[in-house]
């Protein structure tokens, strides 16, 4: 057994505590920024416990972290990326990490070898590829992490930006923020809608004083809002509208023919209170 | 075809409740029906209920604008009700804006357009249409 441990396994296995401690020297020495960030004590510890499963997988004599052998490692690694990820470190930090495992094995190595000059290289090239496999598939996992959380952030933002409000007995109000796209306008369109029929309201006004452009695409978006509130038996009033936006729609010939259009959200309402027969007036002091 | 959608007669109106899936033949047979229905019972307006429908095409689509046009040319006011919001939706998208349709939230709200309307054709009674 002893006579067939490779070069490799033997770097990390031998003194693992010197190993793990050399690694994280040579990690601050180039000037890593991330402890921090990624919380030192935490950090040894998980870079103990990837010396320990790295020494595990470097048993063999070809070590394969995408092999069934490497899911133990290929685990850690991804749940250490993640943590990265989570904790806002940038790619090349998390590159970094593994990457800076090669000087203390690169020295060991050497130590090991200093006879045979031939071996050293070759092993030093094994090491090279098997470390190189280990940071792609750290990056990777990065990449996956932080596209998760985009796109979790986005699902969010859109949720959080369409609140449909009840302003009165049967009238509701859905104040647009943001620009408008074709899967933003879907989901507020839905979500109007539904709420139209829960609440059986009358008139749904949409205020667009939080969109900051309006152009063809965005009108016929609305257009379709519209003309669906009007098929379910409601009726809908468009307020905010700026001056500039007001003039972008007349230069582009939009046609808002047949909606009605209010400049501020105070004008809407009054026209629905009107419309569904409330009157408001101050009492005589 | 032994199914059928039932036509109720209210007073001068009529309800048209779709319970059933649309289907392309169902469509046509009740445009058929409906009109007999105008023409036998001399009905003021149609109710068409179609808060049971969550699935529309472009025929459907069309034929709910034909059905209501017939009736209005029949000489009876024709409201869609209780329209869901993924039929508002589809319809749209298909480009069927039912111009001309009249549409209530739900079957009072129908009822009340249908008697306003009727209170202020009251003078010019059985004029319109024929």
């Amino acid at each position: 057994m002893k006579a067939e441990q490779t070069q490799l396994n033997r770097a990390f296995t031998d003194n693992r505590k010197a190993f793990v401690d050399e690694w994280l020297a040579n990690l601050a020495g180039g000037g890593w920024d991330g402890g921090a960030q990624s919380g030192g004590e935490d950090l040894a510890e998980r870079a103990g416990e990837m010396v320990q499963l790295l020494g595990d997988l470097s048993r063999s004599a070809s070590p394969d972290i995408a092999g069934a052998d490497g899911a133990a490692l290929r685990q850690n690694l991804e749940t250490l990326s993640k943590t990265f990820a989570a904790r806002g470190l940038t790619s090349s930090q998390t590159a970094a990490f593994v990457f800076s495992l090669k000087k203390p094995l690169f020295a060991r190595l050497r130590a090991n070898l200093q006879s045979d000059g031939a071996a050293l290289a070759s092993e030093i090239w094994k090491a090279t590829e098997f470390i190189d496999a280990l940071g792609l598939h750290t990056v990777a996992t990065y990449q996956k992490s932080r596209e998760e959380i985009i796109r979790r952030q986005q699902e969010e933002m859109l949720e959080l930006s369409t609140p449909v409000v009840k302003l009165w007995d049967g009238v509701l109000a859905l104040p647009m923020i943001g620009t408008l796209d074709s899967s933003r306008t879907q989901v507020v369109m839905e979500s109007l809608l539904q709420r139209i029929v829960e609440t059986g309201s009358e008139i749904a006004i949409i205020d667009i004083t939080g969109v900051p452009t309006v152009d063809t695409l965005v009108a016929q978006h609305l257009l379709k809002t519209v003309t669906a509130i009007r098929l379910l038996g409601a009726d809908c009033i468009i307020s905010g509208i700026r001056p500039q936006i007001a003039q972008t729609i007349v230069h582009l010939g939009i046609d808002l023919e047949g909606i009605t259009t209010k400049a501020s959200l105070a004008d809407a309402l009054a026209l629905a209170l009107k419309q569904s027969g409330f009157t408001v007036s101050r009492p005589k002091a | 075809m032994n199914e059928r959608i039932p036509i109720l007669r209210i007073g001068d109106y009529l309800l048209v409740t779709i319970q059933v899936d649309m289907h392309d033949q169902l469509a046509v047979s009740l445009q058929e029906n409906l009109g007999e229905k105008i023409e036998t019972t001399g009905a003021k307006g149609v109710l068409l209920d179609i808060s049971a429908l969550d699935i529309v095409d472009s025929f459907i689509g069309r034929m709910i604008a034909n059905i209501s046009s017939m009736s209005r040319v029949l000489g009876a006011n024709t409201v869609v009700v209780g329209m869901q919001p993924a039929v508002a939706i589809t319809l749209v998208e298909l480009g069927l804006t039912l111009p001309g349709v009249q549409t209530a939230l739900n079957a009072e709200r129908g009822m009340d357009l249908l008697r306003a309307a009727m209170a202020t054709e009251g003078g010019a009674d059985g004029g319109s249409g024929s």
